[in-house]
This record gives C-alpha cells, sequence and structure tokens, in this order.
C-alpha cells in the first residue's frame, strides 16, 4: 500500500520495507512490504496492537536496526545501505529519541542528561532553554530518581530536542503514563513540533493521541492497515481516555 | 563546565562502585608496592655501589702472592691497559677483643702512611689517619666497631707474626673492598668475629718480614680495556713470586656477593609484580563485564544519543584507566615509603658510606605503564562486547540466561543437592570461564602466602643443611701456612679436642675450554667425618675416589657435565698443571666448590699429608678454655665456631626476613579479600532480583544469604587446592630467578605453611563474604521487583 498524496518536502521515503527476526527456529516477520512518505514538520502517530511492527519500523527510521529488505530513504541518504558509523552520525545529527521508559542515566542530572547531547551536537540549544521548553526549569538538578514518570519523560524530550534535531521519534511516550501526566508530555511534544518546526512521529496503542495529529499511520501484523489524513488537530488538554 | 556530562557520569559510576574500584585498585596498587619497592631500593643501591665505587678508586683487577719485591711494581705498571698500581701487604691475624671471648680473626691491609691508597681507598667515617711515627695506630672497619661497641682510642691486641702487639684505634672506616665481609672460606658475615683493619705500610711489613715487598696487589684499568688480557700478563709476572692467581672484580669476593643480591633483587622485582598485575586485570575484566551488564540500557540510549562505539569505549576504558591509576597513585607512594626501611635492612649486611634512596623516573613511569596497561587489558574485552550490542537490541531486556543440569547433579548423592545447592552449581556450570578465573585468583592468593610463608622454612633448611648435616665439626680453623702431619697430634692434644680431621685446600684455576673459574680445591678423605658432601636435600654425596666433584652450579658455570675432562693449573708449590675429569655433581646450597680425593690431592701437589685447615669436634665443657687457648697461636690464621657463626647468620637474616614476608602475606590478603569481594558482588548485582524473588516467595535472609556464599565459599574451597599446586610452581620459579653463585635457596613445601595460607584466605574470604551478607540483608525487596525488564 503506497500513500502517494504529498504536499510538502519528504523526510522520509520509505519502500517495500520488510523486517525479519529469528527467534530459534521461527520466523518473526515485524514489517511486511511496508511503503511510506513523511513530511516535514508533521505530527505523524503509528497507531497499533503491540506486535503491529510500529517499533520495529521507528527503529529501522531512527537507524537503531536495519531491515531485512527493502529501502529507507532520510531525504537523499539511502538508509538500508551504509555502515554503522555512517548510522551513528545520522542520529547525531539529524534524530532525537524519546523511549517508553525514558532511558536517562540514573547518575547524571536532568541537566546533565540533556548536556549529553549537547556536548556532542553542531548547533544545540543549551541544556537550560531546552528543559524549560518542556516546562522543567525548576527541576534541572535533580536526579532522574527524584522526578516523577512524567517530569523523567520530559527530560528525555528535552534530552531528544535539545540539539535541534529534524526529526523526533518518539516510542510510546505516554506508555508509562497517568493520563494528566500524558497530557502535559504531549503537550511538550506539541509545543516542539510547533515551535521548532521538528517533524515528529509518536508511536502508541492509543487512539485518543491520534487525534492530535497531522497524520495517522494505522499498522496491523506488520502491514499499513490504513493513512489517514487528520483536517481536525485537537490540542492535547482536549484529549480523552 | 570543565566536565562534559559523560565524565560526570563516568565519575558518579565510579563512586557508585567505589567498594569493587578500591578492591580491584588495591590490587594493582600491591603489584605497583613490589615493582616500585624493588626495583627503586635495586637502582638506589646499585646508584650507591657505582658512585662508591668511582669515588674511591675500586679496583678492577686482584691479585695475591706469597712475596715479590716491589721493584716490580714498574712492570706491573707497563703492562698494556693497567692505568693505576697499588701493591699492599695484607695478613691475616688473630684478634684478642677485650670484653669478647671469642676467637676473633682480622685482615691487616697496608696503607701508605703519607698518602691515600690509590687503589680501593677507604672512607673515613671518624677519627684520623694513622700517624706514621705511631707504628700500633690502626683505622678499623665500621661494622667492626660497632658490633663491639668500641670507640676512637680504644685498644684491642693481635698476634702478629707470633707476637702479641696492643693496636690503637685511631679511625672508623669502610671501604669499596668489603661492602659485603665475610670471614675467610665463609659466605655469611659474622661482624663480631672477624673484622679489616688498615695499617700503616712499613710497620705491617716489618712485623712479616715483607719490607720493600708486597702480597697483595689492586689494579685500575684503562676504560675500555678487556681484563681477561691483562690477567694473563699479572699471572706470568707473579708466578714466580707465588701468585695464586689474578682475578677480575666481578669474582672480588665482596663484589661477587652484592652482584649477586642485586640481580636476584631484580629479577623479583621483575617478577613478582607482573603476577599482580595480571590478577588485578583479570579482577578489573570480570568487575566491568558485570558494571558494563547492568549499563546495557544506559549504554543504548547512549548510542540512540548519537555516541559512537569509540566514544562510548573510551568512556568505559576510562573507568578501567581510572582505577588503574589509584592504584599507582597509592602503590607508588607506599612503595616509596617502604624504600627507605628496605634499604636499611640492605644496609644491615652491605655497608656503604652513605645510602641514598631514590625513586627514580623511569620505575614510576613504568610502573604507571604497566598497570594502565594491564587494567586496559582487562577492560578492553569486556569493554568490546558491550558496545557491540546494537542499540535497539540492547534497549530490549536481555534474554533469559540458559541453563542446564550440569553434570555434578548427576553425581548427586541420592536425594540431590536441593534447589539452593541446585542454583549455585548451576551458576557455576553457566559460567565455567568466570569460574575459573575466580579459581585462579584466589589460587594466586594461596601461593603467593605459601611463597611468603616457606621463605622462613626454606631459610632453616638452607641452615639444617649447611651446620647440622654437612658441617658436623663444632670448630673450623685454618693455618697461617701449611702445616705437616704433626699438626693434627697438637691439635688433638688441646682442650676439649675430641676428633680432628685434617683439611688441605689448594688455590688452582679450574679451565674448561675458554671458561675458567680461580677458586680452592678442597681435599676429601675416604671416610669423611665432620664434613660431610650434601647436596640441597640434606642427601650425603659419597666423597670421589678419582677425579674431581664439583658443585653443580660451577658445573653449570663451566657449561660441563660429569665424564668431561677440565684443567687443572695449581696456583701454589708445585704450580703445575693437569687434566682432570669430573667424576659427579653435587647439587649444593652454598658457593661454588671444587673436591678431590685428599690422597689424590697430596699426589699432584707431591707432598705428605700436609694440611691447611683443621675441623675439631669439642667437648662443650671446654669450649672456652678452647677458644682462649686458640687465640694465642700463632700458626692459627682464623677460626670459626659453628655455633657462633649460625647465630650470627640467623640475627642477620631473621629480622629481613620476617619484614619481607609481612609484606607478602598483607599483599597476599588483599588479593585474596579482593578476588572473593569483588566476586561476590558481581554474584550479587546478577542475581539481586533472583534473590529478592526468593525473599518474596518465603525464603529467609539465611537461606538467600547461603545460595550467594555458598557459591563463593565452593569457589573458595577449589582454589585451596589449585593454590597449593600454584604456589609450588611459584615457589619453584622464585627460587630458580634467585639462584645465585652465592646461594641456592632450597625449596621447602611444608603442610604448616600450606595450611596457614589456606586458613588466611579462608578468613580474608570470610571477610568479604561478610561485607556482602551485609548488603544482602539490605536488599530492597520492592525496588529490586519494581526495576522494568
Amino acid at each position: 500500500m503506497t500513500d502517494g498524496s504529498t504536499n510538502g518536502k519528504v523526510v522520509f521515503d520509505v519502500q517495500n520495507l520488510s523486517k525479519v527476526y529469528q527467534m530459534g527456529e521461527m520466523e518473526v516477520h515485524a514489517l511486511r512490504e511496508v511503503n511510506l512518505m513523511l513530511e516535514e514538520g508533521h505530527f505523524v502517530v503509528f497507531l497499533g496492537p503491540s506486535g503491529s511492527g510500529k517499533s520495529t519500523l521507528l527503529n529501522i527510521l531512527g537507524g537503531l536496526d536495519i531491515p531485512t529488505r527493502g529501502r529507507v530513504m532520510y531525504r537523499d541518504m539511502n538508509l538500508t545501505d551504509t555502515n554503522e558509523g555512517t548510522l551513528t552520525e545520522y542520529r547525531r545529527r539529524n534524530i532525537g529519541f524519546v523511549f517508553q521508559f525514558y532511558n536517562l542515566i540514573p547518575s547524571l542530572t536532568a541537566r546533565e542528561n540533556v548536556a549529553l547531547v549537547t556536548d556532542i551536537a553542531e548547533t544545540p540549544m543549551r541544556p537550560e532553554d531546552a528543559l524549560e521548553l518542556v516546562n522543567l526549569g525548576n527541576r534541572q538538578d535533580h536526579f532522574p530518581a527524584q522526578l516523577s514518570g512524567g517530569e523523567q519523560q520530559r527530560v528525555a524530550i528535552a534530552r531528544a530536542i535539545a540539539k535541534r534535531p529534524s526529526v523526533l521519534l518518539c516510542d510510546e511516550p505516554t506508555g508509562a503514563l497517568d493520563i494528566s501526566t500524558g497530557v502535559v508530555v504531549l503537550d511538550a511534544l506539541a509545543r516542539v513540533n510547533t515551535e521548532l518546526g521538528t517533524t515528529t512521529a509518536v508511536i502508541t496503542h492509543n487512539a485518543a493521541i491520534a487525534e492530535m495529529a497531522d497524520r495517522v499511520v494505522r499498522l496491523a501484523d506488520g502491514r499499513i492497515a490504513a493513512i489517514e489524513n487528520n483536517s481536525n488537530k485537537r490540542q492535547p488538554n482536549e484529549l480523552h481516555w | 563546565m570543565f566536565l562534559t556530562a559523560l565524565n560526570r557520569k563516568l565519575l558518579r559510576d565510579l563512586g557508585n562502585m567505589r567498594g569493587q574500584a578500591l578492591a580491584i585498585a588495591l590490587i594493582a596498587a600491591t603489584g605497583v608496592i613490589t615493582y616500585v619497592a624493588l626495583l627503586s631500593v635495586y637502582e638506589s643501591l646499585r646508584l650507591t655501589q657505582q658512585s662508591y665505587y668511582e669515588t674511591h678508586n675500586f679496583g678492577d683487577v686482584f691479585g695475591t702472592l706469597v712475596r715479590a719485591p716491589r721493584s716490580l711494581e714498574p712492570s706491573i705498571a707497563e703492562i698494556p691497559g693497567v692505568a693505576t698500581v697499588e701493591t699492599r701487604v695484607v695478613a691475616a691475624v688473630t684478634l684478642d677483643v677485650p670484653g669478647f671471648d671469642d676467637v676473633v680473626t682480622g685482615r691487616l691491609i697496608s696503607v701508605p702512611a703519607n698518602r691515600r691508597p690509590r687503589v680501593n681507598d677507604i672512607f673515613l667515617r671518624s677519627g684520623r689517619w694513622i700517624d706514621p711515627n705511631r707504628p700500633n695506630e690502626v683505622i678499623a672497619s665500621e661494622n667492626f666497631v660497632t658490633a663491639h661497641g668500641l670507640a676512637l682510642g680504644d685498644q684491642i691486641s693481635a698476634i702478629m707474626n707470633g707476637h702479641l702487639r696492643p693496636l690503637t684505634i685511631v679511625g672508623v672506616a669502610l671501604s669499596p673492598e668489603y661492602v659485603y665481609t665475610t670471614p675467610p672460606g665463609e659466605l655469611m658475615p659474622d661482624d663480631k668475629r672477624f673484622g679489616i683493619f688498615w695499617m700503616e705500610r712499613r710497620t705491617l711489613a716489618a712485623t712479616f718480614d715483607l719490607e720493600d715487598s708486597f702480597n697483595d696487589l689492586a689494579l685500575i684499568l684503562d676504560p675500555a680495556t678487556a681484563p681477561a688480557a691483562v690477567l694473563a700478563r699479572v699471572d706470568q709476572l707473579l708466578e714466580p713470586y707465588g701468585g695464586t692467581g689474578s682475578i677480575p672484580r666481578e669474582l672480588q669476593l665482596s663484589h661477587w656477593l652484592l652482584e649477586s643480591e642485586l640481580d636476584g633483587l631484580q629479577a623479583v622485582g621483575a617478577v613478582l609484580p607482573i603476577l599482580f598485575l595480571l590478577v588485578s586485570a583479570f579482577i578489573l575484566h570480570m568487575a566491568l563485564v558485570r558494571a558494563l551488564a547492568l549499563q546495557r540500557p544506559q549504554i543504548a540510549a547512549l548510542k540512540a544519543l548519537g555516541y559512537n562505539n569509540q566514544a562510548l569505549g573510551w568512556h568505559y576504558l576510562k573507568w578501567a584507566l581510572l582505577i588503574g591509576l589509584g592504584g599507582v597513585v597509592v602503590g607508588i607512594l607506599a612503595g616509596v615509603s617502604l624504600g627507605p626501611p628496605m634499604i636499611e635492612m640492605y644496609n644491615v649486611y652491605f655497608h656503604f658510606p652513605v645510602l641514598l634512596y631514590q625513586l627514580s623516573g623511569t620505575v614510576a613511569v613504568s610502573a604507571t605503564i604497566l598497570t594502565l596497561g594491564a587494567a586496559a587489558l582487562g577492560a578492553t574485552v569486556a569493554v568490546r562486547r558491550a558496545v557491540r550490542v546494537p542499540p535497539a537490541e540492547g534497549m530490549r531486556p536481555e534474554p533469559p540466561a540458559h541453563y542446564q543440569t550440569s553434570i555434578f547433579e548427576m553425581a548427586w548423592l541420592p536425594g540431590g543437592p536441593g534447589p539452593a545447592g541446585r542454583m549455585v552449581l548451576r551458576n557455576i556450570v553457566r559460567h565455567p570461564v568466570r569460574a575459573i578465573a575466580s579459581i585462579a585468583g584466589i589460587g594466586f592468593a594461596v601461593a603467593l602466602l605459601m611463597t611468603g610463608l616457606a621463605m622462613y622454612g626454606s631459610f632453616e633448611e638452607l641452615l639444617v643443611t649447611q651446620f647440622s648435616a654437612a658441617e658436623r665439626q663444632d670448630v673450623s680453623l685454618t693455618f697461617v701456612e701449611p702445616r705437616s702431619e704433626k699438626a693434627r697430634y697438637a691439635l688433638k692434644a688441646l682442650p676439649g679436642v675430641i676428633a680432628v680431621e685434617a683439611q688441605r685446600s689448594v688455590a688452582v684455576r679450574i679451565r674448561a675450554g675458554h671458561r675458567q673459574r680461580t677458586l680452592s680445591l678442597t681435599g676429601i678423605p675416604d671416610t669423611p667425618r665432620l664434613r660431610l658432601l650434601v647436596d640441597r636435600h640434606g642427601q650425603k654425596i659419597s666423597p670421589p675416589q678419582s677425579g674431581l666433584l664439583l658443585s653443580k652450579h660451577l658445573g653449570d658455570t663451566l657449561r660441563v657435565e660429569p665424564g668431561d675432562v677440565v684443567t687443572i693449573e695449581v696456583l701454589e708449590g708445585t704450580r703445575s698443571s693437569r687434566a682432570l675429569t669430573i667424576s659427579g655433581f653435587v647439587d649444593d646450597l652454598l658457593g661454588l666448590s671444587a673436591y678431590m680425593n685428599n690422597n689424590a690431592l697430596h699426589h699432584m701437589m707431591h707432598e705428605s699429608a700436609v694440611l691447611t685447615g683443621a675441623d675439631l669436634l669439642v667437648d662443650p665443657a671446654y669450649t672456652q678454655m678452647l677458644s682462649q687457648t686458640l687465640k694465642y697461636l700463632p700458626a692459627v690464621a682464623g677460626v670459626a665456631f659453628k655455633e657462633a657463626a649460625r647465630e650470627a647468620f640467623r640475627d642477620v637474616i631473621a629480622a629481613s626476613m620476617i619484614q619481607m614476608m609481612g609484606i607478602i602475606v598483607l599483599a597476599a590478603a588483599i588479593v585474596a579479600f579482593g578476588v572473593v569481594y569483588n566476586a561476590a558482588r558481581v554474584a550479587l548485582s546478577e542475581r539481586s532480583r533472583e534473590l529478592a524473588s526468593l525473599r518474596v516467595i518465603g525464603f529467609t535472609r539465611a537461606e538467600i544469604s547461603f545460595i550467594l556464599l555458598s557459591e563463593l565459599a565452593f569457589l573458595t574451597v577449589a582454589a585451596l587446592p589449585v593454590g597449593t599446586v600454584l604456589g609450588w610452581g611459584l615457589m619453584q620459579s622464585i627460587a630458580g630467578f634467585a639462584d645465585t653463585e652465592v646461594y641456592r635457596m632450597p625449596v621447602v613445601f611444608s603442610w604448616p605453611s600450606v595450611a596457614w595460607a589456606c586458613l588466611t584466605v579462608i578468613v580474608a574470604s570470610a571477610c568479604s563474604g561478610l561485607v556482602v551478607r551485609r548488603r544482602l540483608d539490605r536488599l530492597d525487596l520492592v525496588e529490586v521487583l519494581k526495576i522494568s525488564q
């Protein structure tokens, strides 16, 4: 299935993408012949149940994993025909990640976790500014263990956007959070998307989140089941689940 | 901000594992301490020796003879390569020291009245130079003066050429010729019973009828002159005057003994620390593998953020290097503080005017490089494995470990080992390499302890072999010059003498091809009773009926085997030369010796039953009386009371040996504690979740402690026999490295030292087990189980 209706600049162009995992003697098809395009500045939500291939797709887009077959272009760069060093460089320059379990370094404070990225980025924002953007200006010197789940996730978002990536990839960013905390995190993501123009892809199995997206990609059993454009975007605080 | 976020992480992570980091750093430090202490002491002694030799013109060639006119001096000076000639009069005397009953022997060495000796100058510690107008003045060796508590102005008397003569001490001195001072024919110092005295030449020469003559010679050669050619020319010149063969500096007794000690020190200093460093590298590896496994999600996240493998590899390598650096700093500081007392210890046997301690940059830098190298080596494999995991995989929980039923369980008694025992066994079987490595590490501690504890046993064995099995006499004496058979009966008639065994020794040069050695060839009776030939195990060796019996080490030096023919050049009397077959070797412990049958020796010398000395068996009740009598016998040049000699030696060695053993035992205990503590922490961090689950199910603290600690106990118990075997090997190899011409330390395997070594390691293991047990008691069940998988 191909989505041909693109208006803006294409950031990702995915063609015939498949990923097969070898689990002992079993072959698991995580992705089957996926075709997709993502446009600059869009907020895209990937919806689907567990095992539908969302995370695998996101990992491949982010250069964390390589496909078994098919091709992924990031702008003019072919992500499928390259080495690990180039992928690292690609992540370092272009991609920001937010994970379900935050993956903060426990021995570093919020500011220092953000500094991990600003230390190696070319034109980063100040860690303090990144934290301010997610409304954590007053929690900069706290260690992860001293922060709530929502706060930790917002630190992760600040860490991801501090280098001004062109793409922000979020894997179940609210999966471990309750609704009110989840809304605060989504609000931070929406703000980054609109204020910095960062192309944002969010994986979730929470259908309510789809209402704040420009585009919704539904996955099932490793295939794209549907792609919908959302003309009536809602604000995070208008969402209910 | 000076520190990058990644470096902050490094420091905080190190802070969190400070216990383990400290244990590893301490083990590395023990390696650095031994390395720095031994090698800095070696370098300091070497430097002291060199500057002492240079400033006091220590000779390059030494010769003794019966008597030659001083008119020969210009001929000697004309030998190509000879820079400076100093001829001397040297005489052996017996002394009477007020307040000391035993016989004391002395060596009188002539010095010019109006100038300092050109060769072998002495260092005047206190007092003044001899006044030529006062013939009884002497300068005495410092060790002798100190041993007897003598002072400037004190008087002793000497029997000089048959006349009792008072001598006044006006100076106290040291000489590069006598850095290590041993009585004639002995290898062990005895400062109370042997002393060196410098006396004005004319007086000494007149007393021994050597006016305008000399009987001793020392030369300094031009730099770059090979001594061999000079030695041959000197021997040629001195032969008509009873020359007993000149020797190069390498064979000068004091120098020979000092070199032997320095070589041993250098060898041990190079070997032992390497073992420590390897152990610490291995522990570091174990600790890092586990620490990195715990960091798996963090490594993945850092990679996702754009850090590459090199950056992460370097990050974790720095972790190891910082620990290593901690070890280096502690080790160098401790090594440097240990150096001066160790130097002092050496100063008990080696007498230098000043002993300067210094740590050279080379030692410090090489210690640093070696330690950091070992740390990097230990870390590299672990780091490489950890950063290679692809980030997407790293963020997923580690797959459950693959366990299997072990063959040990199947061999178990009916009923099986129980669930806890099964967990212990399967965990050990799952990580066989790690288990083997832990066993090897703990085993090394056992081995090190055994080696340290066995040192005293070796020393005792040396004493027993030498003083009980080999030397059964109570007194041995040497004559001023060879005596006839009648002397034997005269000795038998002395108070308390039960038996007399004549000794005949002849100065010879043994040649085997281009290799040669000058030493004294000793005649052995058909059935020796007082001085037996024994090997290093105390086994009696039959005296040779024909041919030569050599010390095994001498055979090795000359590169000859039994059955080979060597040339014997007699350096006295007949000065004949003949070929002799080597009938066998004696694998002895002290010095280099050559023996032949007494009668064959007399025959070779064309003489009747001549003796140069004798061994006496004495009724203990008469020892005192005999001593008094021997003091005043003009024919006697030297007397050694065995018991006194043994005690003097024991006093000197024991103190330093106990100090050395203390250091080794402490180092070994640190290693044992470090290895077990680290193994325990690794096990705890790996299994805290599993153990917490058991607690939740209803296991008691004692029960989960059993699971963790019994694994450590198993490793420790398994390490004991391994360590015993390793220890045996370590003792052999250290003895091999420390094998010198002077002495070969016997390797003594004793069960008590094995038992003490094992016990110490068990205690160290138990202590580290208890420390970990305390952590286990504080295990937060809810927290552990909450951690997301």
